[in-house]
């Protein structure tokens, strides 16, 4: 277990007022549910993907399932509450962060919710994710809510700050509020297969986290094959990842389905080797309830319902939570929406 | 259910499909279906019918007519008469006919699919995302084949009337398997739908109607079994193209020899999938949904024995059984399932019996807990274990939802168990090493490889089998040839008996003492088992010399010798080229021996001999030319990757000679098979054995590695039986009289082996253009087409 927050792997140079940062007792978290293993090499080296295989499951995936009617409404509002309602722009203020967090704690409007029946289960969306700097503001604005607050960190979305600033910028996150961090990783070890160094590195993100969910992002886009994406995957759970996530949003390609399946696989496979469950976000590029559907039926059959809620899997997006609140409002009045019909987030 | 249930739950609902549109279809036709001919409907001669039902819920869903003797008789007098005109119609014309109706099965194309669904039990997802497009790609393909003939099958025409049988697993994909090639090519068709699933068809016809399609081209006539043997018992049937059991294949065969007819079966299959250790076993797992839990089994090339090596059999078995639990079992007309009705009642108790065999010989059954539905005709996902390759459910097809399972240790023995059946339809075989999936492909006796895929299907790409999984290949180039034949100059001679008379009686006990003739087995001479010799006779009458009695023993230890000679059959065409050369090089220094046996025999003159001897090594020259040249092709069907169509040798290859032209037409006979890597079994012409037994003595003086070339003197029709009844030969050429034509086609049944027979008709040898030529090259190979998927990049 994680609950030593003490940054072990850090050079001495680490200066010393670092490690007091996080201050909270193990008793007001649950456990955490993937406390990571030692790096096992050959679980990283007997991974096969076959890209093809897994590009003609994705296609299948797809006409496969199909969900309608009030099937359709209920799983749309599933993925309504693992939504990370995310801004993450250099013109982020604390308006418009006040705003985004109003829409995470209601995020469709009283009629749909009641015309669904659904007002009791009070749908909010899995958390907000927002830059270091706008972390303060959302915790406030989400006060008396338990909608956490998710910053992006580690010298997001490159990863190439000092390790120190990386490994400070986690700590202030959480000092500030943040209960969930989603780092970046250092795309070189990948691509030139520097597991230990990946490991290392992700191991001492996550002592920075502390009781915070750490959300490991690995930029699937830039890791060139699905093999990579699969090893880099495994190396980061053994290294403790509560989450993997494939993008920051910020690379050409972001989340797509391929990387997706393979990332869900080696959940999977962890899963089977360790015991230990770790969750899922794609990120970046998934704006459809369309979209988002197949997503959630790839989590069903591949990893089961025990996937399907906000603690395991999450969509990290801006503009998907818009498309669904108008599918939900055709639902309801078997007329289509548009979009200045629901309020903007 | 509420919505906030759901929201808990998170199950799948029901998504049906809508069927309004084809019961009103339905509806219309309510009074049920006629016989299409010659462009109309017309009544059966005979006023009986059977039904059609859904064997999801037992619905009847229409009344089909059983097409007799003389609705068939009508339907292929029609296309006779269509025929010429249709083929004049020229390529162009005929592409415009098949681009109609590719343009017309796609507007129609969720009718078709909902029918298809209905009808024969298969999920809506299969029959709307494969079915149909696949069996509009077909037609669009063979469009272009169409436009294409004059210019790229330009030495080829159309064989006339074709007979088509259709099995109920694929039924509209089938007919267009069936009917767009055999169109293209400038054939009318015969077409005769499997009876449980004839709905299709009877909605094909009339888009042909739609598609304005000249009458005749195109007729369709339901019924059952009886229907389909008048059809291909029909003498005005030019070519008989079924695909279904090999039961019913091997009766075709039977029925069908001495007939004339062309034939072309695509049968039966127990498809090994081969899992490596080094496989992406996700990704094979889902390779055997798509293998053996498509069309609930119900598939001929369906992966239906999963070979996986030991080391990994416990972990991908577990992977296997997670999967299946997700497996959906139920109404074909919901869009979320997955595994849909068996196609009728005997089948599911088909299927349940062989599963019990199987039981019973100790295999493990494992289904997964979901329960089928209780109405309807469902059999559920199952898993064999433990399944040792003596047990029933190894060998026989189940033509179900039912997978057995074997390990292996090596690659080696992985393709042994690949190879241990009667079948060789295909193959899917799993390993993330390429270098291994490439070596590996070529040993595998199938027709259709794939490489870390499966159940692959493209009109590009030929689709047939090996060994008794038929022979003929539907797809691409090499199933156009399936449908044409070489154009034919002059009028054609028959063959005749030779007329030497002996003038004084051969003598039994003394053998010449200037030559003893011996039979050329395993690269030695050896003696007959019978110890008995036969005379020859001069073309004057007089004893030209004794050779020895082959019997079926010889055959045998020839077989067998031929049998150990596998290598050249991996041999590169560069290597075998050069024994060709070789042996013409020996054969040009024994060119006055030869042209006087010649002359001794068949009575030419010695020119006339000894042009014969010189088209002998211009023969060999052919053909040593050609053997590092018949190249395959490189398919390129829609996905990230190829097919490999590669011309692979039959095998063993059992050829009887002719009279005529003794060595040049043995020459033309064995070279060519040789060049392609066949090893061969060589019955001479009885009348001129001598000229081979002295032609065995350049053989082994020409390097040609022992039991690649066998020859066994005798009784030519006595032996040929005994090699066409041999079930390690895998083909047969013979060329005699109409009669040996006749019972080389019924002796070949057994195992089912490729024959080229001659009917009779006499080849002029000397005549570079019958003598030689791509023909040869194509009978002497089968095409294996191997799907290499790629890409590891994203």
């Amino acid at each position: 277990m994680a609950e030593n927050s003490k940054v072990e792997a850090l050079d001495a140079s680490q200066p010393p007022e670092l490690k007091e940062v996080s201050q909270h007792s193990a008793a007001e978290h649950p456990p955490l549910l993937n406390p990571g293993t030692d790096l096992n090499l050959e679980w990283v080296t007997d991974i096969r993907v076959n890209q093809s295989a897994v590009e003609r499951r994705c296609a299948t995936l797809k006409t496969r399932r199909s969900l309608k009617k009030d099937w359709q409404a209920a799983w749309l509002l599933k993925a309504v509450s693992c939504i990370d309602l995310t801004t993450l722009s250099g013109d982020d203020t604390e308006g418009r962060v006040r705003r985004l967090c109003s829409k995470a704690r209601h995020p469709l409007r009283q009629d749909i919710a009641e015309a669904l029946g659904v007002e009791d289960l009070h749908i909010t969306t899995g958390a907000v994710c927002v830059y270091h700097a706008m972390v303060e503001e959302a915790v406030k604005a989400l006060r008396g809510t338990n909608i956490p607050v998710a910053a992006v960190s580690t010298g997001f979305p490159a990863c190439l700050a000092p390790l120190e600033t990386r490994l400070r910028e986690i700590e202030l996150s959480v000092a500030a509020g943040a209960t969930e961090i989603d780092i970046v990783i250092s795309r070189r070890f990948v691509l030139n297969e520097d597991w230990q160094a990946l490991y290392d590195e992700v191991k001492a993100y996550r002592q920075a986290c502390g009781h915070a969910h750490m959300k490991t992002i690995i930029s699937t886009g830039q890791l060139a094959t699905l093999n990579n994406v699969a090893r880099a995957s495994m190396v980061c759970m053994m290294a403790g990842a509560d989450f993997i996530k494939t993008s920051t949003g910020m690379e050409t390609v972001n989340a797509t389905l391929p990387v997706s399946l393979v990332m869900v696989r080696m959940i999977r496979r962890y899963f089977e080797l360790t015991g230990y469950p770790v969750g899922f976000k794609p990120a970046g590029g998934i704006s459809t309830a369309k979209d988002a559907l197949v997503y959630l039926v790839m989590i069903k059959e591949e990893l089961g319902n025990d996937w399907l809620n906000p603690e395991m899997f999450r969509f990290g997006a801006s503009s998907l939570l818009g498309d669904i609140e108008r599918q939900l409002e055709h639902h309801i009045s078997g007329r289509y929406s548009a979009a200045h019909r629901h309020p903007m987030a | 259910m509420s919505i906030a249930e759901i929201f808990d739950t998170m199950s799948y609902g029901p998504a049906p499909e809508s069927t309004s549109h084809v019961e009103a279809w339905l509806e219309q036709h309510q009074q049920g279906f006629q016989l299409f001919i010659n462009g109309e409907w017309v009544k059966p001669a005979q006023a009986e019918s059977f039904d059609s039902t859904n064997p999801a819920n037992g619905e009847h869903l229409g009344t089909l007519a059983q097409g007799g003797e003389s609705d068939i008789d009508a339907a292929v007098n029609a296309a006779r008469a269509a025929q010429s005109e249709w083929w004049a119609l020229g390529g162009h014309g005929r592409a415009r006919y098949l681009y109609a109706i590719a343009r017309l099965l796609q507007k129609h194309s969720r009718r078709l699919a909902v029918l298809e669904s209905l009808d024969n039990g298969k999920p809506i997802r299969e029959t709307r995302d494969i079915d149909v497009p696949q069996a509009v790609r077909h037609f669009y393909h063979h469009a272009g084949w169409a436009q294409l003939q004059e210019s790229e099958l330009g030495d080829f025409e159309a064989l006339g009337v074709v007979g088509q049988i259709i099995p109920w697993n694929f039924p509209l994909l089938m007919l267009a398997w069936k009917i767009a090639p055999a169109l293209a090519a400038g054939n009318c068709v015969v077409l005769k739908p499997a009876e449980y699933t004839s709905l299709t068809a009877m909605m094909f016809a009339e888009l042909c109607q739609e598609a304005g399609l000249p009458p005749g081209v195109v007729n369709i006539v339901t019924g059952d079994g009886r229907t389909g043997a008048f059809l291909v018992d029909h003498p005005d049937v030019n070519k008989l193209a079924f695909t279904g059991s090999t039961e019913v294949g091997r009766q075709i065969r039977e029925r069908t020899s001495g007939s004339g007819k062309h034939l072309t079966l695509e049968l039966g299959g127990k498809s090994p999938f081969i899992v490596f250790d080094d496989a992406d076993l996700d990704g094979a797992v889902e390779g055997l949904v798509d293998a053996i839990w498509f069309n609930q089994g119900q598939v001929c090339c369906a992966g239906s024995r999963l070979l996986v090596q030991e080391g990994i059999a416990d972990r991908l078995l577990e992977k296997v059984k997670t999967r299946m639990e997700t497996l959906r079992v139920g109404d074909p007309l919901d869009k979320n399932t997955d595994i849909g009705a068996i196609v009728d009642p005997s089948q599911k108790q088909r299927i349940d019996s062989l599963v019990q065999r199987g039981v019973s010989e100790g295999a493990i059954l494992w289904q997964p807990e979901q329960l089928c539905p209780s109405e309807g005709c469902f059999y559920p996902p199952t898993l064999l274990t433990e399944v040792e390759s003596s047990n029933v459910v190894a060998s026989e097809e189940i033509f179900g939802p039912v997978l057995s399972v074997m390990t292996f240790r090596t690659q080696a023995e992985a393709i042994a168990l690949a190879n241990n059946t009667r079948y060789g339809l295909a193959a899917s075989i799993w390993s993330e090493n390429l270098n291994r999936a490439l070596d590996v492909a070529p040993q595998v006796k199938a027709g259709v490889i794939w490489v870390n895929s499966t159940n692959q299907f493209d009109a590009s790409c030929g689709f047939g089998g090996y060994k008794e999984s038929g022979f003929g290949r539907e797809g691409g180039r090499e199933g156009m040839y399936a449908y044409l034949k070489d154009k034919t100059g002059s009028e054609p001679k028959a063959t005749k008996k030779s007329a030497k008379a002996a003038k004084k009686t051969p003598s039994q006990s003394l053998p010449g003492i200037d030559q003893t003739a011996k039979l050329y087995i395993g690269g030695k001479q050896v003696r007959p088992d019978s110890g008995y010799s036969l005379p020859v006779l001069a073309a004057d009458g007089a004893q030209a010399g004794l050779v020895g009695e082959g019997n079926r023993k010889d055959i045998r230890n020839a077989v067998e010798a031929a049998f150990k000679a596998g290598s050249w059959s991996n041999s590169n065409g560069h290597n075998r080229a050069q024994i060709l050369y070789f042996l013409a090089e020996n054969l040009t220094y024994r060119e006055q021996e030869l042209a006087r046996r010649l002359v001794n025999l068949t009575g030419v003159s010695d020119a006339q001999a000894v042009r014969e001897v010189q088209a002998s090594v211009e023969r060999l020259f052919f053909y040593a030319a050609w053997a590092d040249k018949y190249d395959g092709a490189v398919h390129q069907p829609p996905i990230k990757g190829v097919a490999l169509a590669m011309n692979e040798p039959l095998g063993i290859l059992g050829i009887g000679c002719p009279d005529e032209s003794p060595l040049l037409s043995m020459v033309s006979l064995l070279a060519p098979a040789v060049a392609m890597g066949n090893r061969v079994v060589l019955v001479p012409s009885r009348e001129h054995a001598l000229i081979a037994t002295d032609f065995y003595q350049l053989l082994e003086t020409s390097d040609v590695p022992s039991g690649v070339i066998n020859i066994v003197t005798g009784e030519r029709e006595e032996l040929m039986k005994v090699l066409a009844e041999h079930n390690q030969v895998d083909a047969i050429w013979y060329q005699g009289d109409a009669d040996g034509s006749a019972m080389v086609e019924a002796a070949s049944v057994s195992n089912l082996k490729r024959t080229w027979v001659n009917r009779g008709r006499q080849i002029d040898w000397l005549a570079n253009d019958d003598g030689q030529g791509k023909e040869f090259l194509r009978e002497a190979t089968q095409v294996k087409n191997i799907w290499v998927p790629y890409g590891d990049s994203i």
